[in-house]
């Protein structure tokens, strides 16, 4: 009968890796975040659709920067999966090496993005697409913040010497949403950088 | 098996275990070890930092009736002014307020909350666990709930409070037409409370798929169960649209941005879309839960099963799946293209057919069974007759043309108040009826019970069926008053006069709680003889809830071996079953089919939850006072926080004991 027989291995106990609550609820976090970002291009694309105006008003924007800071966003995203993954192997020394770069590659995006804002022509107030900008890179931005709070979070405890091969599920909770934020941003950088290329055809 | 002494086993292997079974009879040494683990600090301390989810679940129905009695006083200070023609009891301006105030205390402080409250006391007494599974998290989201709902009143004795209508419509709500902080407070405190029902959604969806005694597979759960389930899933997707327009609007009124503001390129229509695409999904998060209660309880009385239990499963989420699909039928009237109309219209009326599978499941529940005529009785077939109303109502406007009509009439008011206190409100009073034994461990009066129901019935009915004559003869909604040669002065009289029969049929229940908090007679522990698990426990349950986990056989665990047709004998176990009582601990299970799969190590009380929600909502009031560093200080102070909780500890299985050999020779009882 399905459970209903006293069990007789084993269980792990407390907060086990995918077994953990915290797992479960930190994907349930990410639908409703991406639920939100889903939300945020709704009303770029609607606005964008119902406006009039040139879109975007000062043309078409750059993709140097803009792309070298998604490779740079993607490659912390891998050298958190690394360091994840050396913990899951027993190397604690060597995965405090992998969050430390994907912190330095987290902050670097952090600072590019600045800049790009700062060389911005418009505010979030002079204008509906300045408005539209600033919000949603400025949504995102946060959310790379809070990340790079988590993983400083993570890398202290790492260091602390809180997780080995076996226990290690906030480094699993917090990867994730690390991971997360990443992906969120190609859908970002595709609709704010890469959709006005496909527009003018 | 006989009982063990789960106290020997003191060095264990930290990280697995098979877990004991046995029982723990009632009275026993062993159990007042259990209730010494699970008890919370007496006095201030905790007060402020209990995580038990019955003590979570009755603060919430508390602020919730506060809420649902605040909300109900400014509704009658609106049917005084709008007893007769050309009254000046209240300023427009003052109109506006009592309106709006009423609107989204009774749809955002009452409806929800009183639900979550119900839930959240009831879930793990229903699937024989002994917390939700993020116990700290039940305690932010309350405090969040709270202090938004304190946010959203700050502005309301200084006579600026929102003034635009729950649905807060812009160009009205924007910084032209509205300068003062009205809407701002309007705006942050959807935002804070958005946080609060957020985070309520994500223990509910994580417990269901964890924290389920063993066998309760996924298909023998209470209807109330998949009713909150549902909600909670919808408002992961839906909470979001609604915080981002308020966030929206607070940039545009605030900042100075340009989203909803028709001279820079801006879209007011863009804000009905997002406000909708939320409202739709919360009108039947504020009921479908509620219709679970009603599934869950109306059996007891009529003596038998739930007719159709699958089928009422997947009609609630059937109702929430196309609950997505329809939200532009709240928008028929501003000059969509055709074929949208066409669409949504369609698709708003097959909406009704999951609810009607419900209706005629309660239906047949009842005619099937033998009815005892007990006060819960008298308020869920109250109910279903008011739903029909309620729901009749709505197919009418889901027709385009008729909706051309009826669109901005008293008849839409009609319908939202005979599905919202049809579908809700009595519901919510049945529960109490049914569960205040539960939860203090004594009977409501049943003489003043059935008083309580027929003047609410009797009140509703006669307050809110003449509206639909008001709105089919053409009376506007949201008007401060009306001249009296447009034939509304009877409806409108009659309507004044049913509002007040029926705050007196509420007093009435009132006054049957407070009494029978004091002078109920006794109950035992099922004094319904009901068939779910929470009645297997003590009233009020002890707050361990179960001594040891039960292993569950069947939907109706206590009628086991007494439903006609049903071959198998009692197999749910309630004595004998795992212990789990090295500190405070419970188990998780499969999603699907209930295996034990992991003992799972709850947190003790902690005044953490407290702090954030609190440091967060003083957040909330520095961006409303503009004070930046106040902010960001706020702010610091939340992660701060945060950090704290999220801390890994060793106690609950977080982090290696490998470091620390001392600790683990103490059977893991560190930090
Ligand atoms: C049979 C299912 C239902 C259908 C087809 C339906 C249809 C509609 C339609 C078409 C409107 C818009 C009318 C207008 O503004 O012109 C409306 C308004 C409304 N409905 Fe329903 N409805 C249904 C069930 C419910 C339920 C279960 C609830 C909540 C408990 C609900 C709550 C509301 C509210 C609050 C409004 C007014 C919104 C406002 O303030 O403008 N409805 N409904
Ligand atoms: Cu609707």
């Amino acid at each position: 009968m399905s459970g209903t027989a006293p069990v007789v291995t084993p269980l792990p106990v407390g907060s086990a890796g995918k077994l953990s609550g915290g797992w479960w609820g930190v994907i349930a976090l990410i639908v409703t975040e991406a639920s939100l970002f889903g939300y945020l291009l709704f009303t770029y694309f609607y606005l964008a659709a119902q406006t009039g105006q040139d879109w975007p008003p000062t043309g078409l924007p750059g993709l140097l920067i803009p792309g070298i800071n998604t490779i740079i966003l993607l490659a912390s995203s891998a050298a958190f999966w690394a360091g994840e993954r050396r913990i899951r192997q027993g190397g604690v020394r060597s995965s405090i090496f992998g969050f430390i770069a994907a912190i330095a590659l987290g902050s670097a995006f952090v600072a590019i993005q600045l800049l790009e804002w700062k060389n911005k022509t418009f505010s979030i107030n002079s204008d509906l697409y300045g408005s539209l900008y600033f919000t949603i890179t400025g949504f995102h931005l946060c959310h790379v913040i809070i990340g790079l709070g988590v993983l400083l979070l993570l890398l202290a405890w790492t260091m602390m010497g809180y997780f080995d091969h076996k226990r290690h599920v906030a480094i699993t909770i917090g990867g994730v949403y690390w991971h997360f934020v990443d992906v969120v941003w190609l859908f970002v950088f595709s609709a704010l950088y890469l959709s006005p290329y496909l527009q003018r055809g | 098996m006989a009982a063990i002494d789960a106290t020997r086993h003191r060095i264990d292997p930290p990280l697995e275990r098979i877990p004991e079974v046995g029982r723990i009879p009632a009275g026993s040494p062993i159990e007042a070890r259990l209730e010494k683990i699970w008890e919370t600090a007496p006095g201030w301390r905790g007060w402020l930092s209990t995580v038990d989810h019955k003590t979570i679940g009755v603060r919430y129905l508390v602020t919730a009736f506060l809420f649902l009695v605040i909300g109900g006083i400014e509704a009658l200070f609106l049917r005084i002014q709008l007893a007769g023609p050309d009254m000046a009891f209240l300023t427009p301006e003052q109109y506006n307020q009592l309106f709006t105030m009423h609107g989204v205390t009774m749809i955002f402080l009452y409806a929800l909350p009183v639900l979550s409250g119900f839930s959240n006391y009831l879930w793990p007494l229903l699937l024989g666990s002994r917390d939700m599974a993020f116990p700290r998290l039940n305690a932010l989201s309350y405090w969040i709930f709270l202090f938004a709902g304190l946010f959203m009143y700050i502005s309301f004795p200084l006579g600026q409070a929102p003034n635009a209508g729950w649905f807060n419509y812009v160009p009205f709500s924007g910084p032209v037409y509205n300068t003062g902080p009205n809407i701002d407070v309007f705006a942050l405190g959807m935002v804070l409370l958005g946080i609060s029902t957020t985070v309520g959604s994500v223990n509910f969806v994580v417990t269901l798929f964890r924290m389920r005694a063993p066998g309760m597979t996924i298909n023998r759960v209470p209807i109330l169960v998949w009713g909150t389930l549902t909600a909670s899933v919808a408002n992961l997707f839906a909470i979001p649209a609604v915080s981002l327009a308020f966030f929206l609007l607070w940039l545009d009124r605030q900042i100075g941005a340009h989203f909803f503001d028709v001279a820079n390129n801006g879209q007011p229509l863009l804000w009905q879309h997002l406000f909708w695409i939320f409202g739709h999904p919360w009108v039947y998060v504020v009921v479908l839960p509620a219709m679970g209660i009603v599934s869950d309880a109306l059996p007891t009385f009529c003596r038998r099963p739930l007719v159709g239990y699958t089928a009422v499963a997947l009609a609630t989420m059937a109702t929430m799946l196309l609950g997505f699909g329809v939200w532009v039928h709240h928008m028929f009237a501003t000059g969509l293209p055709t074929v949208a109309l066409s669409i949504f219209g369609a698709a708003s009326m097959v909406i009704s057919i999951p609810s009607a599978v419900a209706v005629f499941a309660w239906i047949a529940t009842i005619w099937l069974g033998k009815p005892v005529f007990k006060t819960p009785f008298l308020f869920f077939a109250g109910f279903v007759a008011l739903f029909i109303i309620g729901g009749m109502s709505g197919v009418m406007t889901a027709a385009v043309p008729l909706d051309w009509q009826l669109n901005e009439t008293y008849f839409i008011v009609a319908h939202l108040h005979y599905v919202l206190l049809g579908i809700n409100v009595f519901p919510v009073v049945g529960a109490i009826y049914y569960w205040f034994p539960k939860f203090t461990g004594r009977m409501m009066s049943e003489k003043l019970g059935k008083w309580s129901f027929w003047t609410m019935f009797i009140g509703f009915n006669a307050g809110f069926f003449p509206m639909h004559i008001a709105g089919l003869l053409g009376m506007p909604r949201r008007i401060y008053t009306y001249p009296s040669r447009m034939g509304w002065d009877e409806v409108n009289l009659i309507t004044t006069v049913g509002s007040f029969i029926f705050a007196v049929g509420v007093l009435i229940f009132l006054v049957n709680v407070v009494l029978s908090l004091k002078r109920g007679t006794r109950a035992g522990a099922n004094p319904w003889d009901a068939p779910t698990l929470e009645w297997a426990v003590s009233s009020p349950p002890p707050a361990y809830n179960f001594a040891t986990i039960p292993t569950i056989a069947s939907r109706h665990p206590l009628w086991e071996g007494r439903i006609e047709g049903e071959k198998e004998h009692t197999r749910t176990r309630l004595e004998e079953g795992y212990l789990l009582m090295r500190g405070r601990e419970t188990l998780g299970t499969s999603p699907i089919d209930a295996k034990p799969v992991v003992i799972l190590k709850m947190p003790e009380d902690s005044y953490t939850p407290f702090l954030v929600g609190l440091f967060v909502s003083l957040l909330f009031v520095g961006l409303l006072l503009h004070s930046w560093t106040f902010t960001a200080l706020m702010a610091a102070l939340s992660c701060a926080a945060l950090s704290v909780w999220m801390w890994p500890r060793r106690n609950l299985g977080q982090r290696t004991a490998r470091h620390d050999p001392a600790s683990a020779r103490r059977g893991g009882k560190g930090p």
